[in-house]
């Protein structure tokens, strides 16, 4: 059933189309398609398709960011529609991100942002130049598994201890994890903060958030 | 005694990356982007400039598109050449076109420890080190801030730099990491203690200083408004761009050249409309990212590229040009920093770039390793040998010892030899020994290279700073921590290095 729509679905995330996702995503709905299964059956497992070309070499880094883009035009589309039928897309786990006080890089950040969004994670971005304050009250308010906290210069990367510290203060560590990034970050700094990760990279940022998921799930295992 | 600089100077050869079309080329469309698409200049007093000459600013995007005839108009302000001034003035820079000089690479974050190896975070002694060891250097022209001392307060940190470079060495000090108005006051003060007068200041500035641009097409505010106080000053001032391809710039050379030059001659334009004929230089180091990871490579063939067009955009501009050379991704001192950091130097050279930067760093100019700054001295003077080329006087014809030996002789004991044996390039840090001694022997190269960088920092005494100068840079950066220490905090985001 729907075999051709889910095909399109699936070949617009790998070819990274945004117009003609959200254009299987119109037509999905009109077929009377369960947009939940458009999105597994069709959109993420293109996704996935992907992510596994990425890891074999086949694709590159603007593949995966054009499908991002491309899941994201067909999500727009089919959000009202779960909306309506009360469906709720399952998430890996929610993500707050910024780059830190003073600091107003931000092409790392939106990209392991778009990274983020497009493995099934929810994202909040908070943009650039984020008071320590504005992470621990959307942390709260959205219930954030994980803050990322970004920074790009060795002046502005005490920043990052500021954000951990300030959410232990708020009692909501070690349930709430940080991680770190940025030119600057090493993995001793990312110890040093108390931080519970760091990634050199966007990939590995979506690596570290999965594994920092899993092991909330499975606190037991080692 | 200072050590004399051996600089490259007056390429016997060279080449032309880009012909005069199509470097008109991109100098047209990079007018459109400035006119039609716009740079973003994140500054209040920027803004201020660019409306008041006629610029069409949006205050609240920032964006400023700016009409190519007030962008070449004040850019026909900047002169083309000038000095670099020294502490000692028989190391003073003359930026005339002709001279390559190399640098320092900065601004790292961590070094391999001079005495253990251990990978560690900088810190100010390190800045100092590094100082005295290029200090005594030939190939090195001036001092590039190679390291953040981290273990300074991050509103003095950057003047903190400036004093270790200013007491471990006479030669020119150009510094990434001034980025707010308290830093540039205090640093254009601290230039003319340096200097002895406001007016040695601007006719040998002993400080130049680099702002890094936000790619695609934005400036940083902090930079731009210690840019416009260093400016005013006559500090020569330039802008880096350092847009990747695929990733802060469009993936082909040509459109991620249009992109760096938008931002680097529109942030000159600022600058020659705030002061008029004030020394300006252009700065790059563009390079293509990594299609897996997304990270800035700083090596490979896109890099040799920019390295020799860029300078071809500078000589259209007539200002000088400051390129990142030597940039490599490598980890180690190994085959890939070798190929990489020859080859980024020679593009950039042999197009005669006025400045390169830098040498020392490994892993895109965040790591500083010892052994590399020596590798790196020693692939500067084999460019430097290479770029002297062939002499083919009567005297390098060599025909009376070619009559004096004949057929099936040899040269080794004849006067002309000794005369000219020296001309010959001799290797430090090259491995030519016999294989037999080499299998037996435990050293390798790049121990040599380590070694020596341990001998310069044990012997070496660079002339001092009169210690009345030394106390009064001092009392200029307690002065800026004091103000700090009151304020509410900082006023101004800082800028990348």
């Amino acid at each position: 059933m729907y075999e051709d729509l889910l095909q399109a679905m699936r070949a617009s995330i790998v070819d990274g189309d945004q117009d003609a996702a959200a254009e299987a995503a119109r037509a999905g709905l009109e077929a009377g398609m369960d947009p939940l299964v458009a999105i597994d059956e069709g959109y993420v497992a293109g996704l996935s398709h992907v992510g596994s070309c990425f890891s074999t070499g086949e694709m590159y880094l603007p593949d995966m960011m054009l499908a991002a883009r491309a899941m994201k035009a067909a999500l727009a589309v089919l959000e009202p529609a779960m909306a309506e039928r009360s469906a709720v897309r399952s998430i890996r786990g929610r993500v707050v991100i910024g780059t830190v006080k003073g600091d107003i890089h931000e092409i790392g950040k939106n990209l392991v942002g778009t990274m983020l969004s497009a493995s099934g994670f929810e994202v909040h971005d908070l943009g650039v130049d984020v008071p320590v304050e504005t992470f621990v009250a959307k942390a709260r308010e959205v219930g954030a598994d994980i803050v990322g906290v970004s920074a790009l210069l060795t002046t502005t990367m005490t920043g990052q201890r500021a954000v951990v510290q300030a959410l232990s203060d708020a009692g909501m560590r070690p349930g709430v994890k940080v991680i770190v990034g940025g030119a600057p970050v090493t993995r001793a700094w990312a110890e040093e903060i108390g931080a519970d990760g760091y990634s050199e990279d966007a990939v590995g940022a979506v690596a570290l958030a999965t594994r920092l998921m899993d092991a909330a799930v499975e606190p037991a295992k080692s | 005694m200072a050590i004399p600089i051996d600089p490259i100077a007056s390429p016997k050869i060279g080449f032309e990356v880009l012909t005069p079309d199509e470097v008109r080329r991109i100098h047209e469309a990079t007018l459109e982007v400035v006119e039609t698409v716009g740079v973003r200049f994140p500054s209040e007093r920027a803004l201020e400039v660019w409306a008041a000459h006629g610029a069409s600013v949006d205050r609240e995007t920032h964006v400023v598109k700016a009409p190519r005839e007030l962008v070449m108009g004040a850019l026909a302000h900047a002169p083309a050449s000038y000095v670099l001034g020294a502490r000692d003035p028989s190391q003073d820079l003359p930026l005339d076109g002709k001279h390559v000089y190399a640098a320092t690479d900065g601004c790292g974050i961590e070094i391999f420890d001079i005495d253990t190896g251990e990978l560690r975070r900088s810190c100010l002694r390190d800045v100092a080190d590094i100082a005295r060891i290029a200090d005594a250097l030939d190939e090195v022209g001036f001092i590039w801030t190679p390291l953040s001392a981290q273990d300074m307060p991050p509103e003095s940190r950057s003047l903190h730099e400036l004093s270790a470079e200013w007491r471990n060495t006479t030669k020119h000090v150009q510094t990434e990491t001034v980025v707010t108005v308290p830093e540039a006051r205090a640093a254009v003060e601290m230039a003319t203690i340096v200097a002895g007068s406001e007016e040695a200041r601007r006719a040998r500035p002993p400080l130049s200083i680099m702002q890094c641009t936000t790619s695609p097409l934005g400036h940083d505010g902090g930079s731009l408004d210690a840019s416009m106080i260093a400016a005013e000053a006559g500090i020569p001032t330039g802008f880096m761009t350092m847009a990747s391809c695929a990733f802060s710039g469009p993936a082909t050379l040509a459109g991620t050249l249009v992109v760096g030059n938008a931002e680097v001659i529109t942030g000159l334009a600022l600058l020659e409309l705030v002061a008029p004929g004030a020394p300006v230089f252009y700065a790059a180091a563009q390079t293509a990212m990594d299609l897996r990871s997304g990270a800035y490579t700083g090596g490979g063939p896109e890099d040799f590229l920019f390295g020799a067009a860029t300078n071809a955009l500078a000589d259209f501009y007539r200002v000088p040009l400051s390129m990142g050379s030597f940039a490599t991704g490598a980890k180690l001192p190994d085959w890939q920093a070798g190929v990489e950091n020859s080859l980024s130097t020679f593009m950039a050279s042999v197009v005669t770039s006025d400045m390169l930067l830098g040498i020392g760093l490994l892993n895109g100019s965040r790591i500083w390793s010892y052994t590399q700054m020596m590798l790196d001295a020693e692939i500067y003077s084999i460019v430097r040998k290479t770029l002297r080329g062939i002499d083919v006087s009567d005297e390098a014809l060599a025909l009376d010892a070619i009559r004096e030996v004949g057929p099936n002789g040899d040269f080794l004991a004849l006067k002309h030899t000794r005369a000219h044996m020296r001309e010959l390039w001799q290797s430090r840090y090259m491995d030519r020994r016999m294989y037999g001694i080499w299998e037996k022997a435990e050293d390798r190269a790049p121990d040599w290279a380590l070694a020596r960088a341990r001998d310069i920092l044990r012997t070496h005494v660079p002339d001092p700073l009169d210690p009345a100068v030394s106390a009064e840079l001092d009392r200029v950066v307690a002065g800026v921590e004091r103000d700090a220490g009151t304020a509410a905090g900082p006023l101004l985001a800082p800028a990348a290095g």
